[in-house]
C-alpha cells in the first residue's frame, strides 16, 4: 500500500519533470543549446495563469491558454533577440546568455510579482481527492501523468508526421546539410521554442498545481532536476526526456521514503552519475561514432 | 502702527529663532537596513525593509527630536555579500545596523561589527549564533531555542498529544536551530516523536514527509518553518486526508495572507507568534494599513519587528544620547549600554535585553479558526 | 637565442598578465597602507582573490582542457569546510597562535583535500564527454554540498569528534562544523596578502602547465581527442593532471575563502556559485588566463558598484551580461568592433617585436622547457 502511494507520488513528480525535460531535449536537440532559462519560463507561465485565475478571472483552460500564448511569444521573442545573435559563436557563449536570460526572468518577475509567495488557485486540476480503495490521489496527479502521455505521443506525432516535424529532424541532424536542402533553419528554431515554450507554460501550470506555491524562484530548481532528467534519458531524444523524467521522480520518491529524506537529492544524483557511466550518452541516447 | 510692527518682527525673529533652534536640535540618525531585497529570500528581506520604512515615515513626520536617514543595502541571503552590504552602509556613513534580516548573513556580519565596534539590533535572524560572543548584537525576535522549548512545553503543558512527527528544513539555521531544542525538550516531557524527516530549500515535493507522519500515527506534526514550505505541507497533507493538529512557530505567520491560499488547508492550525496582522489592538490596526497602503500586502512578522526595531533604536539612541555626528564606533559602546536598561511596547509585545543580546518577551498561542487567528 | 612570433608573444602575455597582477596589488596595498581605500573595496579584496583563482583553474579545466564542468564550486566548499577544520583544530588541540602559519597549513590542507576528492571524481568522470560530463559535475557538485550539510565535526577532550546524519557528538565538545549552520565560528585569518600570493602561484602554475609537454599534450588532446590518442598521448592521464590541479587551487582559494568570514555555510556552493565561475571564464575568454583574471575581478566588483541602482541591481547585471555576450561574441559585432581596434594591436604586435631582451629575463617563469620547444619548432 505504501510502496504504491510512493509509486503514484513518483509518477506525478516524475511526469512534470518529464514535461520540462522535453522542452529542454526539444531545444538541444535542434539548435544544440542548454536553454538555462526553461525553468524560468515555467515560472513566467505559472504567474501568468495565477494572473488570469485570480485577477482577470479566466475560466481555468483560458487560463492555460492565455499562459501557454505569453510563454510561447516570450519563448520566440528570447530566441531571436538573445540567442538568434550567437547561432554562429560557441555553445558556452549561448549558454552564458541563457544564464544572463534566466537572472534577467527572475529579476523581472520580482519586480513586477514582488517577492511574497501566491498560492496557486484551486482548479479543476487538483480541486478534489480521489479514493481508490485506501489510497487517496490527487486529481492534480492524474491530470499530470495523463497531460504527460498526451504531449508525448502528440510530440512523437509531430515530429514524425507533419512537414515542420521533419524539418526539425533534419535540422537537428545535419543543420548544414538541411540548410542546402532549402529548409529555413531560423523559423524551424523558432518554431522549437515557441513549442518548447508553449510546454513550459503547461509545466508550470502542472507543477503549481501539485505544489501550490509560486515565487520568482519557483522554476529554477525543477529546471535544473529536469535537465538532469534530459540527459538522464539521453538528451535530444523525446521519448528519452520522458523515461528520463519519470524515472527520476520516482528515484527521488524512493530514495527519501525508503533510505532518508536528509540525502534525498544525493541518492538522486548518485544513481544518474552511475547511469551514465554504465550508458555515457544516457538511457536512450544515441551512441555517436567519431570517425576519424 | 509702528509698535504692531515691532512686534510682528519680534514675532517673525523669534519664530525663525525657534525654527532655527529646532533644526539645530533635531539630531538625524542614520540607520542602515541590511537584509536580502533580491534573490531567493527577498521575501524577508523586503518585509524587514518595508516595516522599518513605515516607522521611519512616522517618526520623521511626527517632528520629535531624532529623524532617520535609512539607508538600505542588499545582501542577496549571502554571508560574503552581506559582509559588502555592511562595508557599503559604513561607507555611506550608517551609525548604526537595524539587521541582518537572516540568521547567518547576521552571523557573520555582527562578528565584522563585533571587531569594527558596530552596533547591530537584528528584527529577525534567530540563530543563537547571531548573537553569542558578540556583546554589540541584539535580537528582537525570539531565539530558535526559546522556540522550540515552548513549543514542546505548550503541547505538554495543554496535553495536545504524545505521537510527534517532525518536519524539518535541514539546509536552513531556523528550522533546525528550532528542532533540536523541541527534539530535547520533548524527550524530557515524555512526548514521543514517532517521525522525524526533513527538507530542503529546493524541494517541493512533500508527500514522503507526510506520508512518513501518516502511516506512522502521529497526533500532532510539528513544524519549524516559514509558512511557504508549510502551506505546501498543509496541501499534501489535505490530498491524503491526513488531518493532525500542525503547530507551527512564528515563522508560519503570514500563512492566511498568501495570495490564493485556500485558508481552509489551515483550519485548526496552531502557533506560537508574538505577532499576527490581524490583532485588533490600535498599533496593529494602523501598522497594517499603513503597510497594505504603501505596499498592497499584508505584513509579516518580520516587518512588524524591523517596525519595532526603528522605535527600539530611538529609544536607545535617546537614553544613550546618540548625536548626529558620532561616529559607529561611538555610538556603539553607548548604544549597548542603553539597551540593558531599555523597555519597549511594540507590535511584538513588551521586550527587554539582557547582556547576551537575547529578547525577553511572551509568545502568543494563536489557532487558526475559519481563516482567522483566535487566541486563547 | 631565436624565438619565433608565437614564442615571444606568449611570454610578452605573461608578462603582461604577471604585471598587471603585481601592479593592482602594489596600487591597492599603498591605497591601504595610506589608508585612502574605501571600506567596501578593502572587504572585497580576499574575496576577489578566491575568484581569480577559481576562475583561472576553471579555464584550466574548460578553457585549456575543453571539458565543460559545473561543479566547481563544490571543490572549493571542500577547501573551505577542511581550511575551517583545520585552523580550528589546530587553535583548539594545539595551541597553534601564529596565524600566518595556521593560514598557510589551512590552505595547503584544502588544496590536498580538494585534490583528492578531483582525483576520485576525476577517474570516473573523465571517462565522459561533452554534455554528460557537465551533468555529472553537476551531480557531484550537489552530493557534496548534500554531505556537507549533515557534516558534524568537533574538538574536545585532545581529540577530533565527527559524524554524518547523526548529531549526537558527546556534550562539551566545540562545534566546528555544525550540519547545515555550516562551519562555525571561524577566526577570520586570511590576508589581502595570502590571496596575492595564492593567485601568483596559480599563474606560475597555470601558465606553466600551459606551455610545457603536458600542456600542449592537452590542448591536443581538446582540439582532437583521436588524433592525440593516435600520436601516442595518453589522454586520461593529461586530462587528470588539468582536472586535479584545478581542484587543488580551488581548493586553496576555498580554505582562503572560508577563513575570511567567520561562518561558511554550504548554501553558498551551490550550482548557481559554479555557474558563476563558468560566467567569469567563458566572458574572460576560453583559454584566455588574464582575461579570467580581468572578469573575474570586474564580475565580483560590479554588483557592488551598481549598488546605486538598489533593486534594479541585478536586473541591470543580467542585461549587462547578455550585452557583453552578444557584442563580444555575434560576428558582426565582433568585425566591427575589431576594426576598432586595430591600430591597438597592431601597436602591441610591433611592441611584440622588441621584447626579447625582456623575455629572457621572465623565462623562468613563462615557459620552463624552452629548449624542448625549439626543438620542435
Amino acid at each position: 500500500m505504501i510502496f504504491l502511494d510512493n509509486l503514484i507520488n513518483g509518477l506525478s513528480l516524475g511526469s512534470i519533470y518529464a514535461i520540462i525535460a522535453l522542452g529542454y531535449t526539444m531545444v538541444y536537440g535542434i539548435a544544440k543549446m542548454l536553454n538555462f532559462a526553461h525553468g524560468d519560463v515555467i515560472m513566467v507561465g505559472a504567474y501568468i495563469a495565477f494572473c488570469a485565475l485570480q485577477y482577470w478571472g479566466f475560466p481555468p483552460v483560458l487560463a492555460i491558454v492565455a499562459a501557454m500564448a505569453v510563454c510561447t511569444a516570450l519563448g520566440v521573442t528570447i530566441e531571436g533577440l538573445a540567442y538568434r545573435p550567437l547561432r554562429q559563436a560557441a555553445s558556452l557563449a549561448v549558454l552564458i546568455t541563457a544564464i544572463g536570460m534566466s537572472y534577467l526572468l527572475q529579476n523581472t518577475a520580482l519586480m513586477i510579482w514582488g517577492a511574497n509567495p501566491k498560492s496557486f488557485p484551486r482548479t479543476f486540476i487538483n480541486g478534489t481527492t480521489l479514493r481508490i480503495g485506501q489510497l487517496s490521489v490527487s486529481s492534480a496527479t492524474i491530470i499530470t501523468i495523463l497531460a504527460n502521455i498526451v504531449i508525448m505521443i502528440a510530440l512523437t506525432l509531430f515530429t514524425a508526421k507533419t512537414k515542420m516535424g521533419k524539418a526539425m529532424r533534419c535540422v537537428s541532424e545535419d543543420r548544414g546539410a538541411a540548410e542546402l536542402m532549402g529548409i529555413n533553419v531560423n523559423r524551424t528554431i523558432s518554431v522549437t521554442f515557441a513549442i518548447g515554450s508553449a510546454l513550459a507554460a503547461i509545466a508550470g501550470v502542472l507543477l503549481c498545481s501539485s505544489y501550490p506555491i509560486l515565487q520568482p524562484t519557483t522554476g529554477s530548481m525543477p529546471g535544473i532536476k529536469a535537465f538532469t532528467a534530459a540527459v538522464f534519458g539521453g538528451i535530444g531524444s523525446i521519448p528519452g526526456a520522458m523515461l528520463g523524467g519519470v524515472l527520476l521522480g520516482v528515484i527521488e520518491i524512493f530514495g527519501k521514503a525508503y533510505i532518508s529524506t536528509e540525502l534525498g537529492d544525493a541518492i538522486v544524483f548518485a544513481v544518474l552519475i552511475v547511469v551514465l557511466l554504465v550508458k555515457p550518452s544516457g538511457l536512450l541516447g544515441k551512441q555517436i561514432r567519431e570517425k576519424v | 502702527m509702528k509698535k504692531l510692527f515691532a512686534l510682528l518682527l519680534a514675532a517673525v525673529m523669534l519664530m525663525s529663532v525657534t525654527t532655527v533652534f529646532a533644526e539645530d536640535d533635531v539630531i538625524t540618525l542614520k540607520v542602515a537596513h541590511i537584509g536580502p531585497t533580491t534573490g531567493a529570500a527577498a521575501l524577508y528581506g523586503l518585509a524587514t525593509l518595508h516595516g522599518a520604512e513605515i516607522a521611519v515615515e512616522e517618526i520623521n513626520a511626527a517632528g520629535g527630536k531624532y529623524r532617520i536617514e535609512l539607508i538600505n543595502e542588499d545582501d542577496e541571503h549571502n554571508v560574503e555579500k552581506v559582509i559588502n552590504a555592511y562595508n557599503a552602509a559604513l561607507d555611506a556613513g550608517a551609525q548604526m545596523i537595524l539587521g541582518t534580516t537572516t540568521s547567518k548573513p547576521c552571523e557573520a556580519a555582527g562578528a565584522q561589527g563585533y571587531v569594527d565596534r558596530v552596533f547591530f539590533l537584528t528584527p529577525s535572524a534567530s540563530s543563537p549564533a547571531v548573537t553569542e560572543d558578540k556583546d554589540n548584537v541584539f535580537q528582537i525576535c525570539f531565539s530558535d531555542p526559546n522556540q522550540g522549548l515552548a513549543s514542546a512545553q505548550y503541547i505538554a503543558g495543554h496535553s495536545l498529544g504524545t505521537k510527534i512527527a517532525v518536519i524539518y528544513n535541514n539546509a536552513d539555521v531556523y528550522s533546525t536551530g528550532i528542532r533540536d531544542t523541541f527534539v530535547a525538550e520533548a524527550a524530557k516531557l515524555g512526548l514521543e516523536i514517532v517521525s522525524e524527516t526533513t527538507f530542503t530549500d529546493e524541494t517541493t515535493d512533500f508527500t514522503v514527509q507526510v506520508a512518513d507522519a501518516q502511516n506512522k500515527g502521529a497526533e500532532i506534526v510539528f513544524l519549524p518553518m516559514y509558512y511557504t514550505p508549510a502551506s505546501l505541507i498543509l496541501k499534501t497533507a489535505a490530498d491524503k486526508e491526513y488531518h493532525p493538529v500542525f503547530f507551527g512557530v512564528d515563522g508560519m505567520d503570514g500563512i492566511l495572507s498568501v495570495e490564493g491560499f485556500d485558508t481552509s488547508l489551515a483550519e485548526g492550525v496552531m502557533l506560537l507568534t508574538p505577532f499576527v496582522a490581524t490583532a485588533q489592538d490600535d498599533l496593529t490596526v494602523s501598522f497594517v494599513a499603513k503597510y497594505q497602503a504603501a505596499y498592497n500586502e499584508i505584513p509579516i512578522q518580520f516587518a512588524a519587528d524591523a517596525y519595532d526595531g526603528i522605535y527600539i533604536l530611538i529609544a536607545a539612541a535617546e537614553k544613550a544620547g546618540i548625536t548626529a555626528d558620532m561616529s559607529a564606533e561611538e555610538a556603539c559602546e553607548l548604544m549597548i549600554a542603553a539597551m540593558l536598561e531599555l523597555q519597549v511596547s511594540g507590535l511584538t509585545g513588551t521586550m527587554t535585553w539582557d547582556e547576551t543580546g537575547a529578547v525577553s518577551k511572551t509568545p502568543m498561542a494563536a489557532t487558526i479558526v475559519n481563516g482567522e487567528y483566535v487566541f486563547e | 637565442m631565436k624565438m619565433t612570433r608565437a614564442k615571444r608573444s606568449k611570454i610578452i602575455y605573461n608578462i603582461v598578465t604577471f604585471a598587471l597582477v603585481i601592479g593592482a596589488f602594489f596600487i591597492l596595498q599603498s591605497m591601504i597602507d595610506a589608508k585612502t581605500i574605501s571600506r567596501s573595496l578593502k572587504g572585497q579584496l580576499v574575496p576577489i582573490c578566491c575568484w581569480i583563482v577559481m576562475a583561472v583553474s576553471l579555464n584550466l579545466v574548460i578553457g585549456i582542457s575543453g571539458e565543460l564542468s559545473l561543479g566547481h564550486a563544490g571543490f572549493m566548499s571542500v577547501g573551505a569546510y577542511t581550511g575551517a577544520v583545520i585552523s580550528g583544530v589546530l587553535v583548539n588541540l594545539y595551541g597553534v597562535q601564529d596565524t600566518t602559519l595556521r593560514l598557510v597549513i589551512a590552505i595547503a590542507a584544502g588544496g590536498v583535500m580538494a585534490g583528492i576528492v578531483g582525483a576520485l571524481i576525476g577517474i570516473p568522470v573523465l571517462r565522459l564527454r561533452g554534455d554528460y560530463l557537465a551533468i555529472v559535475t553537476l551531480a557531484f557538485g550537489e552530493i557534496i554540498r548534500n554531505l556537507v550539510n549533515v557534516l558534524y565535526i568537533g574538538t574536545g577532550d585532545g581529540r577530533v569528534y565527527s559524524s554524518i546524519l547523526n548529531k549526537k557528538l558527546p556534550e562539551g565538545v566545540t562545534m566546528l562544523v555544525d550540519g547545515a549552520k555550516g562551519a562555525v565560528k571561524i577566526k577570520p585569518i586570511s590576508t589581502f596578502m595570502a590571496g596575492f600570493i595564492l593567485i601568483l602561484i596559480t599563474l606560475v602554475v597555470v601558465l606553466n602547465l600551459v606551455n610545457s609537454r603536458a600542456g600542449r599534450a592537452i590542448k591536443a588532446t581538446r582540439d582532437n581527442r583521436i588524433a592525440a590518442e593516435s600520436m601516442g598521448v595518453n589522454v586520461t592521464k593529461y586530462k587528470m593532471m588539468a582536472f586535479v590541479t584545478a581542484a587543488v587551487l580551488a581548493g586553496m582559494a576555498g580554505a582562503l575563502y572560508g577563513l575570511n568570514s567567520s561562518t561558511v555555510v554550504p548554501t553558498q556552493f551551490t550550482f548557481n556559485q559554479s555557474i558563476n565561475v563558468l560566467v567569469f571564464v567563458v566572458l574572460g575568454g576560453l583559454g584566455n588566463i588574464l582575461g579570467s583574471v580581468i572578469s573575474a575581478t570586474a564580475l565580483t566588483v560590479l554588483p557592488e558598484v551598481l549598488r546605486a541602482f538598489a533593486d534594479y541591481r541585478m536586473l541591470v547585471y543580467a542585461v549587462v551580461l547578455i550585452l557583453v555576450m552578444i557584442f563580444t561574441n555575434n560576428p558582426t559585432i565582433r568585425a566591427i568592433t575589431s576594426r576598432l581596434f586595430a591600430p591597438l594591436k597592431s601597436f602591441f604586435r610591433r611592441a611584440a617585436k622588441y621584447a626579447p631582451a625582456v623575455g629572457g629575463a621572465v623565462k623562468e617563469l613563462g615557459g620552463e622547457e624552452e629548449g624542448e620547444e625549439q626543438k620542435h619548432e
